[in-house]
C-alpha cells in the first residue's frame, strides 16, 4: 500500500510550526501506525532529515504514552484503540492521513506530535491515592470487596492517561480522565474515607490547569481506548456536590472574576483540618 | 573481587526480622537531613520513591517517559503471586520459597528468595489498602488464579492488566508524596552516568530530554530501578525505551554485573509478522491457565486448526509433563515450542507458532467466564493478528521478556559500589536461572515497600557523609564523559540508522544466545558483536543536534550500552559449562533434552567487573549454597 501522511511539524513550542506531507510506500497492511512512522523515520533520517518526533513507549496499547489525531479523530477511526494498536489494514490504499498533536491549552506542545501531559500528574497528585502508608495496612481480605463493586472499579482504573479524552472534547475537558480516578476510588470501601475531599482538590487542580468545562457532549468516551464510561463524569460530579457540603467547614472560596473556562469560583481545602 | 553476600546468621526464617533488627536507624528527625536519588519509576522504583518520601526523607526521582506512570511495569499482565493460602490448597511461605529456588534452577541466593516469599503477604495487604482493583469471589474475598511451575492458586490479578494497577497504587502513592513535598519527580530525565566520590554512590549525571542540558545531582545514596535488559535483542516484549544504560553506565563504575546471559524467553507471544516488526507483544502466562498448547502431529499439515481432528493433534506438554501439563515453567514451553517448530510442525506463516487453544475451556466454563478472565488479552490479539480466539486457537511463539540477570547485590539489595542500591529487575537477585510466572511484580514491590526503605537507612545510619562540592573532579569528569560521548555519536554522521545496527545486534544475539547455545555460537557471536560494534563508531547515522529533543540521539546512547552488554552476555554464556534455567547449552542436556545442570563445578553466581573498552571482563564468584532445598534435576512430569 502507498499511504500519503500529512504531519504536523513544529521544532518547539517557541517556533510556528505547519503540515508536511510526505509518501511512505510499501506499506504493509499488518503495521501498526507507529511502525508505518518508524519506516517513514529510517528514509528521513537517511535522507538527511529530521524525524517525526513522536510519543511511545509500550505499543501495546497500556501505557498511554502514545497518541495524536488521525484524520480528525483521537487514536483514528478503530474504537476502543490506540495508535500503536492500530494496523494499516483499516486504511485504503493511496489515502491521506493528516496527524497531528493534541490540542488543549493544558497540554502545550513540546515538538511535533508531542505535548506536554503533566497537568494529569498534577491532577492525581492533589487527590488521585488513598492516603495509606508502606506498613500500615491490614490482612488483604479483611475489606471484603463486592464482585461488581471491584469489576466496576476496574472499568473505571483501566484509563491509561493519554489524554484522547482531552483532546477529542470541544472545550478540552479532563473530565473522563478526572472523573476515572474519582470513580475508581470512590467505589471501593478502601476510596470512602477521603471521598469528599479527594473530590473537591482534584476538581479543583483541574480547573487550575486550564481544562474546559464539561458540558457532557460525549467526545472523550467515544475516543478513549480503554471506554471508559460516561458513568464516571456523574461520579465525580456527584462526590464534588456532596463534597462542597460536607466539607464546606473546610473549604475556602474565593470568588474569581469569569473566565472563558472556568465556573468563577476557586475552592481551596485547608490539608490540615479533618472533616 | 570478594563477594560477601552479607546473609545474617541463624535459621532462614528469621534471618530477615533478625536484620531488621540489628540495622541501624535514622532517627526521624533526622530522615529529611537525607537525600536520595532513585532512577526508574516503575514497580520497583515508584514504591521507594513513595515509601522513603512517606517515611520522611527527600527524594528526587528521575524517568525518561513523561510520567512515572509510563513505567513498563505497566504492561504486565497476568498476576502477583503471594503465599497467603487463600484458597486452603496447600500454599505457604515455605512452598513459595521452595518452588521460586526450584523454579530458578538452584542460581539464587536461598536467604533473599525466602525474604521475598515472606514479604509476599504484605504486598497484597498494601495493594489493596490502596485501592488496586484486584478481581473478587462473589463474597467480596480476593480471587486467585494459577501461574507456571506451580501447583497452587497464589496469584493474585486485576483482569489481564494486573501490572497496571499494582504500578498506578505505587504511582499514586508517589504523587501523594510529589504533593507532600517529599518527592521532587524528574520526569523527561536521563541518568547517563554515576557519581562516585570516595569509593561511594554519591549522585548521577543526567540529560534533560526537552532542552538537552546536562545536569548532576548529588544525594546521600542512589538507587537503580531502570528495569530490564531485553532489548539488546531488539525485537523483545520490552517497551520501546526500555534500555539498560543506567546499569551498565554504573556497571563502567565499579558496580558488578552478575548472571547477564540469564535471560528469560517467555513461550507465549504473538509471533513475528515482518522485517518492521518493532516489538513483540506478550500474551500473559495466565492464559495457560485455560489455553491448551498443541501443534499438528504431522510435519508440514497446514489445514486450519479447526479442520484438524483431535487425534491428529499434539498436545505436547501434556503429553510429556503430565504433572504440570501446560503450566510448566517457562524455560521448558519456551524450549519445547522450539522443539516441535524446528521439527516442522509450526504452524502459521512463518512455521515459527504453536497454537494456545481455548476451545475446552469455552465450553468447560462458558464464553462470559472466559471474556471476565482474559478479555483484554482476547482483544488485543484480535486488534494485531486481526484472528478471533474465541474462533480459532491464538498462535503464538517465544520471545525475549524478561532478565534474570543485572547488578549484583548484597541481601541489603546494595551493588559492589557502597551507596548505590539497585531493585526490582535491574538487579540480578531472587530468581536464579529462571524467573516464574508472577514472581516479577513480587519482587519489584517487595524491594521498593519493603526492603530497600530500611537497607538504605542502614546505610545512612552507619556512613558518614561528607557533603560534596559542585565541583568536585569526579563531578566533572563524569559530566565530561558524557558530553564527550554525546557529541561523538552527533559527529560521526555515517548512512546507517541506530535502528539497522540494533536491529542486526539483535539478530546476533537472539540466534546464537536465545533459546538455546553452543560454544561455537557464542564464539562466532562475540565476534560478530566486536565487528559490528566497530562498524557502529564508524558509521552511525544520528541526525539532529543535543541540544533539543532528539529520539536518534537518546536511541543511539542506549544502543552503544547494547553492543557492550552482549558481548558481556555471550561471554557470560560461554563461561557457563552447563544448562540451568534458561540458560541452555546444547553440550549438556540430559537424554530427554532438559537443562543439565553441573552443581560441583557451577554453583555459584558469575559477577563480572568492567576493565575497559574492548578488554576482558573479570569473573568473580559467589559460591551458592542451598542448605533448606535440595539441588535436584528439576522435573515438572
Amino acid at each position: 500500500m502507498r499511504l500519503r501522511l500529512k504531519i504536523w511539524r513544529q521544532k518547539s513550542r517557541s517556533v510556528t510550526g505547519k503540515f508536511v506531507t510526505y509518501s511512505v510506500e510499501n506499506v504493509n497492511p499488518d503495521m501498526s501506525m507507529l511502525e508505518c512512522l518508524d519506516v517513514l523515520n529510517e528514509d528521513l533520517i537517511e535522507r538527511g532529515e529530521e524525524p517525526v518526533a513522536f510519543e511511545h513507549d509500550c505499543r501495546e496499547g497500556i501505557c498511554g504514552s502514545c497518541g495524536f489525531m488521525i484524520n480528525g479523530i483521537a487514536h483514528g477511526p478503530l474504537p476502543a484503540t490506540t495508535v500503536c494498536q492500530l494496523t494499516m489494514r483499516h486504511f485504503k490504499d493511496g489515502e491521506q492521513l493528516i496527524l497531528e498533536p493534541w490540542r488543549a491549552r493544558a497540554f502545550p506542545l513540546i515538538k511535533d506530535l508531542i505535548v506536554d501531559r503533566r497537568a494529569f500528574d498534577r491532577i492525581i497528585a492533589a487527590g488521585g491515592y488513598i492516603s495509606v502508608s508502606t506498613g500500615s495496612a491490614q490482612d488483604a481480605n479483611t475489606i471484603l470487596v463486592p464482585k461488581e463493586a471491584a469489576d466496576r472499579a476496574m472499568d473505571a482504573a483501566a484509563c491509561i492517561g493519554c489524554g484522547a479524552c482531552v483532546a477529542a472534547c470541544p472545550n478540552a475537558s479532563a473530565a473522563l480522565f478526572t472523573g476515572a480516578k474519582i470513580a475508581h476510588l470512590g467505589i471501593l470501601p478502601q476510596g470512602k474515607p477521603e471521598q469528599n475531599r479527594r473530590a473537591i482538590r482534584m476538581v479543583t487542580q483541574m480547573n487550575e490547569e486550564g481544562f474546559g468545562g464539561c458540558t457532557n457532549i460525549g467526545e472523550c468516551t467515544g475516543v478513549c481506548p480503554k471506554e471508559i464510561p460516561l458513568e464516571v463524569i456523574a461520579a465525580m460530579n456527584r462526590d464534588y456536590f456532596r463534597g462542597s457540603w460536607r466539607e464546606r467547614d473546610n473549604i475556602v472560596t474565593t470568588i474569581r472574576p469569569f473566565t472563558e473556562w472556568s465556573t468563577g469560583s476557586k475552592l481551596q481545602i485547608d490539608p490540615h483540618a479533618s472533616s | 573481587m570478594e563477594l560477601d553476600a552479607r546473609t545474617p546468621a541463624g535459621p532462614i526464617e528469621q534471618k530477615w526480622d533478625r536484620a531488621r533488627f540489628e540495622m541501624k536507624l535514622v532517627n526521624p528527625a533526622n530522615k529529611r537531613k537525607h537525600s536520595i536519588i532513585v532512577v526508574g519509576s516503575g514497580l520497583a522504583g515508584a514504591s521507594a520513591t513513595a515509601s522513603l518520601g512517606e517515611l520522611g526523607y527527600n527524594v528526587k526521582c528521575f524517568c525518561f517517559q513523561d510520567s512515572p506512570r509510563r513505567a513498563h511495569s505497566i504492561a504486565a499482565q497476568g498476576g502477583i503471586n503471594a503465599a497467603k493460602n487463600y484458597q486452603n490448597d496447600g500454599d505457604s511461605v515455605y512452598r513459595l520459597f521452595y518452588d521460586t529456588v526450584k523454579g530458578g534452577d538452584f542460581r539464587s541466593r536461598e536467604a533473599n528468595v525466602y525474604r521475598l516469599a515472606q514479604i509476599s503477604v504484605h504486598i497484597i495487604d498494601q495493594c489493596v489498602a490502596q485501592g488496586v482493583p484486584f478481581a473478587r469471589e462473589y463474597g467480596g474475598l480476593l480471587a486467585n488464579r494459577s501461574f507456571g511451575g506451580a501447583q497452587v492458586s497464589r496469584t493474585f490479578y486485576a483482569r489481564g492488566q494486573t501490572g497496571q494497577q499494582l504500578l498506578l497504587g505505587a504511582y499514586q502513592a508517589l504523587e501523594r508524596q510529589v504533593d507532600a513535598g517529599t518527592v521532587t519527580m524528574f520526569p523527561r530525565t536521563e541518568m547517563l552516568d554515576l557519581i562516585v566520590i570516595d569509593d561511594r554512590a554519591r549522585g548521577i549525571v543526567t540529560r534533560n530530554l526537552v532542552t538537552g542540558e546536562i545536569d548532576t545531582h548529588i544525594a546521600d545514596a542512589v538507587i537503580l530501578a531502570t528495569g530490564g535488559y531485553g532489548n539488546v535483542y531488539y525485537l523483545s516484549t520490552n517497551a520501546k525505551g526500555s534500555n539498560a544504560t543506567a546499569i551498565w553506565r554504573a556497571h563502567k563504575r565499579g558496580a558488578l554485573f552478575a548472571n547477564p546471559c540469564f535471560t528469560q524467553i517467555h513461550p507465549t507471544c504473538i509471533p513475528v509478522s515482518g522485517h518492521y516488526q518493532s516489538k513483540l507483544t506478550l500474551m500473559s502466562e495466565s492464559l495457560r491457565n485455560d489455553g491448551r498448547i498443541w501443534v499438528p502431529k504431522q510435519k508440514g499439515d497446514k489445514r486450519p486448526p479447526n479442520q484438524i481432528p483431535e487425534d491428529e493433534r499434539d498436545y505436547y506438554l501434556e503429553r510429556r509433563y503430565p504433572s504440570f501439563g501446560n503450566l510448566v515453567p517457562r524455560d521448558v514451553a519456551s524450549r519445547n515450542a522450539k522443539y516441535v517448530c524446528d521439527q516442522g510442525r509450526g504452524v502459521g506463516e512463518t512455521g515459527l507458532g504453536v497454537y494456545l487453544d481455548f476451545a475446552d475451556a469455552i465450553q468447560r466454563l462458558g464464553r462470559k467466564t472466559i471474556e471476565e478472565r482474559y478479555g483484554n488479552l482476547f482483544e488485543m490479539y484480535e486488534r494485531i493478528t486481526d484472528e478471533d480466539p474465541y474462533q480459532v486457537p491464538m498462535r503464538i511463539y517465544p520471545a525475549i521478556h524478561y532478565t534474570m540477570g543485572g547488578l549484583w547485590v548484597d541481601y541489603y539489595l546494595m551493588s559492589t559500589v557502597p551507596g548505590l542500591f539497585v531493585i526490582g529487575e535491574a538487579n540480578f537477585s531472587d530468581h536464579g536461572a529462571n524467573r516464574l510466572g508472577a514472581s516479577a511484580l513480587m519482587q519489584g514491590l517487595s524491594d521498593g515497600y519493603f526492603i530497600v526503605p530500611y537497607t538504605i537507612g542502614n546505610y545512612l545510619a552507619t556512613e558518614k557523609l561528607e557533603p560534596v562540592s559542585e565541583v568536585h573532579p569526579e563531578i566533572r569528569n563524569a559530566v565530561a564523559c558524557v558530553e564527550q560521548m554525546t557529541h561523538k555519536l552527533l559527529a560521526i554522521r555515517g548512512k546507517r540508522t541506530v535502528d539497522s545496527f540494533h536491529r542486526e545486534l539483535g539478530k546476533i544475539v537472539w540466534e546464537y544466545c536465545g533459546m538455546s547455545r553452543t560454544a561455537q555460537g557464542l564464539e562466532t557471536a562475540i565476534d560478530e558483536i566486536r565487528d559490528l560494534r566497530e562498524e557502529y563508531w564508524q558509521d552511525v547515522l544520528v541526525p539532529g543536534s543535543a541540544n533539543d529533543l532528539n529520539q536518534s540521539l537518546e536511541k543511539a546512547g542506549r544502543v552503544a550500552d547494547f553492543f557492550e552488554l552482549a558481548e558481556l552476555m555471550c561471554v557470560d554464556a560461554l563461561e557457563r559449562d552447563e544448562s540451568c534455567g534458561a540458560h541452555f547449552r546444547e553440550e549438556y542436556q540430559t537424554g530427554d533434552g532438559e537443562a543439565q545442570r553441573d552443581d560441583e563445578h557451577y554453583s555459584y553466581v558469575a559477577a563480572w567487573a568492567y576493565r575497559g573498552y574492548g578488554n576482558r571482563e573479570e569473573l568473580s564468584k559467589e559460591p551458592l549454597e542451598f542448605e533448606y532445598v535440595h539441588p535436584s534435576q528439576r522435573s515438572y512430569k
